[in-house]
């Protein structure tokens, strides 16, 4: 376990920021304790001190996860989030997409959303904007890229998608394994 | 293009092979089927005739009770089962008649013979009864129960499919009534008894009257196979039902025995026949049915059985750090499943009854509102009731269940290390941890034993230790024949091992905690309160009202056994008695940091006691004096007392991290006394130590010497010329 790289430092705020854009500050100065990143089996975990602090007793072979993991870097040094970095998204998520109750078990599949199935959209949303899935219900169930702004997808055939998926909280069952 | 068309490669449309061989092995089950329910069509059928004849000529059919209990008879036996003196109604449909039934009952035939005679002494008392009421069609029904019960059965048959519905206990009320007509309104009270055990009779199972039948005439009483039937029965078994037939015999005499035992059975024979019993038809191996019947009752020990028989509800346990179980219920009601709170006890359980949609994989589910967990796993984390802020350790963790549920409790705050053996079972615990939205903590992948060497100074640790899985055989009945003597000690040792370390890892100096939670889903003494004693003789605990104020209290004696009077206060918890799965929580404190000598040190250094009992008597002493007095088996060896004291001295630098309990401890805090103390005593020490030392050296003196001695078999020299010499003294004696 290490403290990222200013350059690790840099691709991973990069793609935070896409999803919650300047309130990343939020999830670094908080008022409740200092909270860090630390870099484990090129996995991006978030913790408070205090568990780091114990973490650090743990061999680095025997520790499997600490805090929250946030995502991986690749092998080609990209960033990718998890689906686990959804607890901190959600709050602060700045462009939002909410799914009709039909689509939420096709998104938690792991299909994209459709025009069909889009209940909510955030307005302003530009092309490609990280943004956060939610249930009518408003509970976050995980996260995309817009594939339309939000004026684009007003008159768009109800076949056509509108958020490219990446993350859902059905990975919770089906990448088990692979979360860590 | 045309490689794609070629003929031969052509894809079968329609369902696949395999729904194909589904649907054949359905056919084939539905005749199964059919041709079992024909048989109480052709009964009914044959009632019918039966009934017709009757209708022809009242009178002859009131002659005719005795063929309708035998199914097997065909029109040429009429003749011949018209019997003239209806007095030998058993002996000749049994002697001579070769119905299909007869083959199910060999065994029991020999008994039925040799009770005919005092069987037919009370039906000569009963038809006389009757012929005062000159009624001779209802004398069946109080001579033998079966006999009402297939005419009413018959006349259910006519009455049309709504009469055929009813329930025994209603069939039962109506036979009843009628025997009541039959006798008129003053019958005797011997004939009550008789409608009571016709009644249990029907009960039992109303469908397969057959073997009702065959049972029927060892009701009176039950007695004992002998040794030519049980040779029998080993090269033929019984039949289940019979078999069910024979524990409930069984259990009646044992639960009355005085009242009903056969002269000359002693109570291990009826024992060893029901064990045997018991083990054919619940399936399990005579070493677990023996251990289930040490710790159970016989009559609690059925229910027992039963209960492993059918699955528990399906529970979740509502995640309070993200919604809360009104909105949970609510949700989950709006998509189709019917569900209940818990229980008083749990203010996050709910019970699944049905649910229209798979429970484990709705958005709420995968959204961590909620986690799927059985009742009794919510017990211990109760029982811990961890506070904000503390340090928690799940030393076995897997599948994050109870450690999610600390989390949720703690809010969130303090720290909780997750451990498991496992590498594989900890990624269902990294998933349920993140799924349900804890973030204070650490997984790591530790055996449970090196524990107090990673970290060690816990508020509070929770050791889910893991266990024979005896409490959960509804779950896994695996269980039931896979384990033995040899797994249920090699589990009680483990466990021995990884409690010493749990307890060694909590910090008693915590100003919120310093408690230790041990449970097992195991129901045997000996993963249980055994280990649990070990642990209070070793270490400097003591138990503690675990907080929950249901579940049955621990043994503190079993058999030959005899544990500490406080092993009451843990909690065991029966599937039967509690519908959770069989469990097992017990809470204890720790009240000192140090760990007592080992027993081998005490009895090397005897000449250290008298020293001891000196200095607790100093006033420096007394904190340490009353807290060994709560456990009165610690305050009898004075070097533990001692060692005690030396605890409660040292400062609480215990930290967090690298608190090391030495094994040397107790040794270190008498040098550091010493300083305090006069010098006289720190020269008796210092001889002492070397004495110590001195006996190691003995110590390994003797291992060498062991180690030759071990071979037994092969005589030395020395010891073939002594007995050379001792035989010829013998020789010269003689």
């Amino acid at each position: 376990m290490r403290p990222l790289t200013d350059e690790e430092t840099k691709t991973m705020f990069e793609k935070l920021s896409k999803y919650i854009g300047e309130n990343i500050k939020l999830l670094v100065d908080r008022p409740d304790g200092v909270y860090c990143f630390r870099l484990h089996n090129d996995r991006v975990y978030y913790m408070s001190e205090k568990i780091l602090k114990l973490a650090t007793n743990v061999a680095r072979d025997k520790l499997v996860s600490v805090g929250t993991c946030f995502g991986k870097f690749t092998k080609t040094g990209k960033f990718r989030l998890h689906i686990t970095a959804l607890d901190f998204l959600a709050p602060y998520a700045k462009f939002k997409v909410w799914v009709k109750p039909g689509t939420e078990q096709s998104f938690l599949y792991g299909n994209h959303v459709l025009k069909s199935g889009l209940g909510r959209i955030t307005e302003n949303t530009n092309q490609y904007q990280g943004v956060v899935v939610y249930s009518m219900a408003d509970v976050p169930l995980g996260f995309g890229v817009a594939a339309k702004t939000t004026q684009e997808c007003r008159r768009m055939d109800p076949m056509s998608i509108v958020v490219f998926h990446q993350a859902d909280v059905g990975e919770f069952i089906r990448n088990e394994d692979t979360l860590t | 293009m045309g490689r794609k068309l070629d003929p031969t490669n052509q894809v079968k449309k329609g369902p696949g092979r395999k729904s194909r061989k589904q649907k054949g092995a359905e056919t084939e089950l539905s005749k199964f089927i059919t041709a079992e329910e024909s048989e109480p069509k052709r009964r009914t059928s044959r009632a019918r005739k039966r009934a017709v004849k009757r209708a022809h000529d009242p009178k002859k059919t009131k002659d005719l009770p005795e063929p309708t209990p035998l199914k097997g008879f065909t029109d040429e036996n009429k003749d011949w089962l018209k019997p003239a003196k209806r007095k030998r109604k058993i002996d000749t449909p049994e002697s001579e008649d070769d119905s299909d039934e007869m083959w199910e009952q060999e065994e029991e035939e020999e008994d039925e013979v040799e009770k005919v005679g005092t069987k037919q002494g009370k039906k000569a008392v009963a038809a006389k009864i009757a012929q005062k009421e000159e009624e001779d069609d209802e004398e069946d029904d109080m001579v033998d129960d079966y006999g009402a019960a297939e005419e009413s059965s018959g006349e259910e048959a006519e009455g049309g499919s709504d009469e055929e519905e009813l329930l025994p206990i209603e069939r039962a009320a109506k036979k009843e009534k009628k025997i009541k007509e039959a006798m008129g309104i003053g019958s005797d009270d011997d004939d009550d008894s008789e409608d009571e055990e016709a009644v249990k009779r029907d009960d039992e199972d109303a469908d397969e009257e057959d073997a009702i039948q065959t049972n029927i005439e060892e009701m009176d009483k039950f007695r004992l196979p002998g040794e030519e039937e049980l040779a029998k029965e080993s090269v033929i078994p019984l039949d289940l039902q019979s078999i069910h037939h024979r524990i409930k015999e069984n259990v009646d005499v044992l639960t009355h025995f005085a009242a009903k035992r056969e002269e000359g059975k002693g109570r291990g024979e009826y024992i060893s026949l029901l064990r045997s019993d018991l083990c054919t038809y619940y399936s399990y191996n005579d070493f677990l049915m023996e251990k289930l019947m040490d710790i159970f009752p016989v009559s609690e020990l059925i229910d027992f059985l039963e209960a492993n028989e059918i699955q528990r509800p399906v529970t979740i346990r509502t995640n309070t750090l993200k919604t809360r179980r009104r909105d949970l219920a609510q949700a989950l009601i709006n998509r189709g499943v019917n569900l209940d709170p818990l229980g008083k006890w749990s203010k996050v359980g709910l019970v699944i009854f049905d649910s229209s949609v798979p429970i484990g994989a709705t958005p709420e589910y995968l959204a961590g509102h909620y986690m799927l967990q059985g009742a009794s796993s919510l017990l211990p984390v109760m029982a811990l009731s961890p506070q904000e802020g503390e340090c928690v350790l799940d030393m076995s963790s897997a599948p994050g269940g109870k450690t999610t549920y600390i989390a949720q409790l703690m809010r969130n705050t303090g720290t909780i290390v997750a451990n498991d053996a496992n590498a594989e079972r900890l990624k269902s615990v990294v998933g349920n941890i993140h799924r349900l939205g804890v973030t204070n903590a650490v997984i790591c992948n530790y055996d449970g034993r090196q524990f107090p060497k990673v970290m060690g100074g816990f508020d509070r640790v929770l050791l889910d230790a893991p266990c024979s899985g005896t409490g959960v055989i509804a779950k896994d009945p695996a269980v039931k024949t896979s384990k033995d003597e040899a797994d249920i000690l090699r589990a009680a040792h483990l466990q021995k091992e990884l409690l010493l370390s749990a307890i060694d890892s909590v910090n008693a100096d915590s100003a919120t905690g310093g408690y230790l939670i041990y449970c097992t889903c195991s129901i045997m003494v000996e993963e249980n309160e055994w280990v649990v004693d070990y642990a209070l003789k070793k270490r400097n605990v003591k138990l503690v009202p675990a907080g929950l104020d249901f579940g049955t209290e621990g043994f503190t004696r079993f058999q030959e056994r005899r544990f500490h009077p406080s092993l009451r206060l843990t909690r065991r918890f029966y599937p039967h008695s509690h519908n959770m799965d069989g469990f097992f929580v017990a809470k204890l404190k720790k009240f000192s940091n140090s760990v007592p000598a080992t027993e081998m040190e005490q009895d090397e250094d005897k000449t250290e006691t008298s020293e001891s009992v000196a200095v607790a008597g100093s006033p420096n002493q007394k904190p340490s004096k009353n807290k060994t007095s709560k456990i009165p088996e610690k305050a009898a060896v004075s070097p533990k007392g001692q060692t005690n004291g030396a605890g409660a001295k040292k400062p609480p630098n215990i930290q967090a991290k690298g608190q090391k309990v030495q094994p040397t401890g107790p040794k270190k805090a008498k040098m550091a006394k010493m300083d305090v103390k006069n010098v006289n005593e720190g020269e008796a020490n210092a001889s002492e130590s070397c004495k110590t030392e001195g006996s190691r050296f003995e110590k390994k003196h003797e291992k060498n010497r062991k180690s030759p001695m071990k071979k037994k078999n092969r005589l030395g020299k020395n010891k073939f010329n002594k007995l050379k010499k001792v035989l010829q003294k013998e020789w010269n004696g003689d």
